[in-house]
């Protein structure tokens, strides 16, 4: 030992391993504007594609002439229900279950829907021969209600499942019924209900929005036909399901298909689905034998790709007198527009909804859930969450305020009343989850103190009767939230994607002088993964962050995997990469042994390097045993260094988090200023703190632009009143506040490393808080329930409503 | 969101823009800024076949504040006047407004001759250059003619301006006194929800001289003679202020959009408008 040789703590600091805030090795490209997009590729004799599209909501296709587009100088082809239905392709298979239609065959159901595909030597052809396609429309009457929709004289909606009495989910009731889809024990919550001595009632509607990525969606399919390979590059989240789905449509075999996400801006559930618009480019590269691109507009991305939420959530809950809850139970009316194209797992028709018991200790629980056809666009995608996750995170923090309300109870107390005890866990819920971890009165306490909550409710109380004295028109708003996410999905017991099991991968290659690659079945869209995916790696086998690159989205080069949503990135493909990293250092260890001359046994671990055990002077670091796994012959061991896991996860991971928001509310214009949002998540282990920083500073930036003002609504006959950035809220700098971010660190006791994901968290916990803070304003003045978005004019209605106008 | 084809025309002089705008008639538009106008052509709400950039045209640019008057060529852009030291001293509530107009990169092409001639009722200038009584000179093939802002507008989109004429420049008399701008938007980018100018002047205590006018509260801005006229010879008193507002708020007829109903929205504008006054006064 002397002075040049590295300590520990400098050997750990180089590998830039878990817990270090790398900077993003991403970052270099896409803030100089080097990112590789899917509309970035161009090649050679590519042609390009764009929808006719329905200007009404429901409407039978007379005909369709399409002679004077074909006529237009440029244009290829105009394809229609009647050129793919030889092909069988004028329908395609939703990943719910149902059906949907690739392009309108004799009717159109929702305003937006793609009737015709035109295919043109360049957009702007493309644009002008759209306008050339003559459809000839007769208007049918129109539903966008889901509660008029299910009464017996309402339109039919789906002609094709006539006389079809049950679906992908069970028994159909009604011509525009999906399913109902139940769990838990209805007696037995309705009995405890009803001997309950103090019972809450509310109906809770969490509105129609949409993720609205930057990056709209789109795709080059490009078909070789000396080679037979179709090649498609898309902004797939899911890469590899969209080759396994192509080849079962096509039949094209799974080796002759690549699928390739390239650089992804932003997916938020958006890019999980299967858009009509994929098919048709690969039809018409098929067809054409040349490359054909496809890239919606902002309005087609906003009027007619995946939305998501539109739950109307009737809950009761019940609890004894001094604040412990006794039963919870909801019915959902969910509108799932004109097909049923939910991105959930197969078996979970209302994905994991049934969470909905939260972060508390609820004895005896029942969820019905009816999904219903309207004539809006389809979808129902997990937007920044776990399948349907946001929604009962919604739902249970805004009954637990309809309960404080009704028990005349501090919200705060109720809670940390209820909550599910740390001596608890594993906890299994009355629904059937098993909570993995958690420590919810530790992150509550730690939460409560950093805003004073105590001083906070006395300035309230302050507020109010200054208010009343008519020296303020100000109101002050604390909004509470705890939630509990379900992320990670899933075993494969249980979860899967059209039969395609929850797993992910890793495959990792060392390379002789000690750097690596690393693939994985996942694809970022702006997650960071390059960046932590290196980070488990380096400490798991002791190979510097920055001498390994990750690769995703190719399906030529990458191991099979499920993709990235739900938050499934690191608690599945993250385990996969710890798991192979682990196989990596297995070997080391046997290949460190024959260098040093020893048993296997007699060598440690030791950051970078196995050391033999008291003898701290002889070791070989990970890039010795690198260079030797290549170039030694050793006895007994292959050469090379190589490892892959496929990662089947034992449970989901259950982050949580205690947020709260303190708002000033305007009673006389509606308008609000986030004084101070304070969110604590407990994630688990923390990989890297400053990409969790900012994943948090998103997912509450989109949380309040859902709480406050996003939404997808439509007028009585279905048309779509928000489908440009003008009508649909997409907070800049200045409507964004300061966070202040905390943690507390419960790792998932399954998880390889702990870690449980946060993507998603302060969406879930975000919309709640927002919520909660405009209802807590209004609560000295006998506010129960107002419905999203809270924008100005649905909060002077509150005010007005409640006799605050004078 | 891809307009349909046109022919792009760029003169250098207003003569050569005349000229186009003659010879192909409504088939012809002037192109200033381009923020109202290109969003209408590539959702193809707009078909023009001959577009006529102004922007190479140098006697159309420009601030000048002279004797006591302010004239604004109307291809200078909101951002040069934001920047304009000159109007800051002359006219300082026109900066107060045109901060509040969309974002910076909007403002750096958007111009007061677009946004005044286009007639849209979205629009902040109309409202604002009724408030301050302005003139808009308008070139035409047969010469030009002066149109007080207070007669320009008939209904959304139409206005005193004939198809063969350009707007070419706005002048008023620099204002004394107290000022306001106040708006009600939901987000940056947006169009308001309510909005207010107003400008008056002081003496002795008592108001002499006072001009409201709004924006998006009707089909065309509203200039409300009855809201001046209520708060002329009080002290600007809280009694004065309210007898101001119910004039002004009288004087509107806002319809329901995604922002809110017709109800909301004339509440809305009885508190901005109150706002307005009510900083103007303490300005004074």
């Amino acid at each position: 030992m002397n002075d040049l040789t590295p300590t520990p703590q400098e050997r750990i600091a180089k590998l830039k391993g878990l817990g270090t805030s790398r900077k993003r090795v991403e970052d270099a490209r896409f803030t100089q504007g080097k990112g590789n997009y899917v509309d970035d590729i161009k090649m050679p004799g590519m042609l390009h594609g764009d929808f006719v599209r329905s200007p009404y909501a429901h409407a039978r296709v007379k005909s369709i002439n399409a002679d004077a587009a074909r006529a237009l100088p440029g244009v290829i082809a105009v394809l229609t229900a009647a050129d793919l239905a030889p092909l069988n392709l004028h329908w395609m298979p939703t990943l719910a279950g149902d059906r949907q239609m690739v392009l309108a065959d004799g009717k159109v159901l929702f305003q937006g829907q793609e009737v015709a595909f035109v295919v043109a030597t360049d957009r702007y052809v493309c644009a002008d021969a759209i306008e050339l396609v003559e459809v000839d429309y007769e208007e049918l009457p129109v539903v966008t209600d889901p509660f008029k929709a299910l009464e017996p004289g309402a339109p039919v909606l789906r002609e094709d499942l006539a006389g079809q009495t049950s679906g992908a989910h069970g028994a159909r009731r009604h011509h525009n019924h999906i399913f109902l889809w139940e769990t838990g024990d209805e007696a037995a919550t309705n009995q405890a209900i009803e001997a309950a001595e103090v019972v809450a009632e509310e109906m809770i509607y969490y509105h129609r929005v949409h993720p609205c990525p930057l990056e709209t969606c789109g795709c080059v399919a490009s078909m070789d036909k000396v080679n037979g390979k179709l090649t498609v590059f898309g902004t797939f989240q899911a890469p590899h399901v969209v080759r396994t789905v192509a080849s079962l449509l096509s039949g094209i075999e799974e080796h002759n298909i690549r699928v390739v996400s390239p650089d992804i801006g932003g997916g938020f559930g958006n890019k999980v689905g299967v858009y009509p618009g994929y098919v048709c480019s690969i039809v018409a590269s098929i067809v054409t034998g040349k490359p054909v691109k496809w890239i919606e507009d902002r309005m087609d991305n906003l009027m007619a790709t995946a939305f998501a939420r539109d739950y109307w959530m009737k809950g009761r809950i019940s609890a004894t007198k001094d604040g412990k809850i006794t039963g919870l139970h909801c019915h959902v009316t969910a509108d799932h527009g004109a097909f049923d194209a939910c991105a959930d797992p197969t078996k979970f028709p209302a994905g994991f909804f049934h969470i909905c018991t939260g972060s508390y200790d609820i004895p005896v629980a029942y969820v019905g859930v009816d999904g219903v056809y309207t004539n809006k666009a389809p979808g129902g995608v997990a937007y920044r969450c776990s399948f349907r996750v946001t929604e009962a995170a919604y739902f249970i923090e805004r009954m637990i305020e309809v309960l404080a309300i009704e028990l005349g109870m501090d919200a705060a107390e109720l809670r940390a009343k209820n909550f599910i005890r740390k001596d608890r866990f594993p906890y299994t819920s009355a629904l059937g989850w098993e909570y993995d971890s958690g420590d919810y009165h530790t992150a509550w306490d730690k939460a409560l103190a950093a805003v004073d909550y105590a001083g906070l409710r006395r300035e309230q109380a302050e507020r109010v009767a200054a208010f009343k004295r008519g020296e303020t028109r100000k109101l002050l708003g604390i909004g509470l939230t705890h939630f509990t996410e379900i992320v990670g999905a899933g075993p494969v017991k249980n979860c899967d994607i059209l039969g395609m099991g929850m797993f992910d991968s890793c495959e990792i290659r060392i390379h002789p002088t000690g750097s690596a690659i690393a693939r994985l079945g996942t694809i970022s869209q702006g997650q960071g993964h390059a960046t932590t995916f290196a980070q488990i790696l380096a400490t798991e086998i002791g190979l510097p962050a920055d001498s390994i690159t990750i690769e995703e989205g190719d399906t030529d080069t990458a191991p099979y995997g499920l993709g990235t949503y739900g938050s499934r990135s690191t608690p599945v493909a993250g385990a996969a990469t710890a798991m192979a990293g682990r196989k990596i250092r297995a070997k080391a260890q046997m290949i460190a042994a024959w260098l040093l001359e020893v048993h296997d046994g007699d060598l440690e671990w030791d950051i970078d390097r196995f050391v033999v055990k008291g003898a701290p002077e002889r070791f070989k670091t990970m890039k010795d045993i690198a260079y030797a796994a290549y170039h030694n012959a050793i006895p007994g061991i292959e050469p090379g260094l190589e490892a892959v896991s496929y990662y089947d996860p034992p449970n989901m991971t259950y982050p949580f988090g205690a947020y709260v928001c303190v708002m000033e509310i305007d009673v006389d214009t509606g308008t609000h200023e986030v004084r101070q949002f304070y969110a604590l998540d407990d994630c688990g282990t923390r990989i890297n703190p400053m990409i969790i920083e900012g994943q948090v500073h998103g997912g509450l930036t989109e949380a309040l632009a859902i709480a406050m003002g996003q939404e997808i609504a439509y007028d009585e006959i279905g048309n779509c009143k928000n489908s440009t950035l003008m009508d649909f809220f997409l907070p800049t700098a200045v409507e964004t506040p300061h966070y202040t971010t905390d943690y507390t660190e419960t790792p998932s006791p399954h998880h390889p490393i702990g870690a449980k994901g946060v993507g998603e968290s302060p969406n879930v916990g975000g919309v709640p808080a927002f919520s909660n803070a405009v209802h807590d304003a209004f609560r000295a003045f006998g506010l129960r329930q107002a419905h999203m978005p809270h924008d100005h004019w649905r909060i002077w209605k509150i005010a007005n409503q409640l006799g605050l106008h004078g | 969101m891809i307009a349909a084809a046109f022919e792009y025309h760029r003169p250098a002089h207003l003569k050569g823009a005349l000229g186009v705008l003659a010879e192909y008639g409504d088939d012809a538009r002037v192109l200033a800024g381009g923020h109202s106008l290109i969003p209408m052509m590539k959702l193809r709400m707009a078909a023009v076949g001959h577009l006529v950039d102004l922007q190479d045209i140098a006697d159309l640019k420009g601030i000048r504040v002279a004797g006591g008057r302010v004239t604004i060529g109307a291809m200078t852009t909101q951002h040069e006047m934001i920047a304009s030291a000159d109007l800051a001293r002359a006219a300082p509530i026109i900066a107060e407004a045109a901060v509040q107009i969309a974002d910076p990169q909007v403002r750096y092409m958007g111009t007061i001759g677009g946004n005044v001639a286009n007639g849209d009722p979205g629009n902040d200038m109309p409202g604002l250059m009724q408030c301050l009584n302005a003139t808009f000179t308008l070139v035409g093939p047969d010469g030009s003619r002066e149109v007080a802002a207070r007669d320009f507008y008939h209904s959304a989109y139409v206005t005193a301006r004939e198809d063969g004429e350009i707007l070419t420049q706005i002048s008023f008399a620099a204002p004394t006194g107290g000022y306001a701008y106040e708006k009600q938007k939901r987000k940056i980018g947006d169009y308001a929800t309510a909005a207010c100018a107003v400008q008056l002047t002081k003496a002795g205590g008592k108001v002499t001289s006072a001009a409201v006018a709004m924006t998006n509260l009707a089909d065309t801005p509203v200039f409300s003679d009855a809201a001046g006229a209520a708060l002329v010879g009080t002290s600007g008193d809280a009694a004065a202020v309210k007898a101001a507002v119910t004039a002004a708020v009288a004087a509107i007829s806002p319809t329901g959009d995604n922002r809110g109903p017709a109800e909301f929205k004339r509440h809305i504008a009885g508190i901005i408008i109150g706002r307005a006054i009510t900083r103007a006064l303490s300005r004074a």
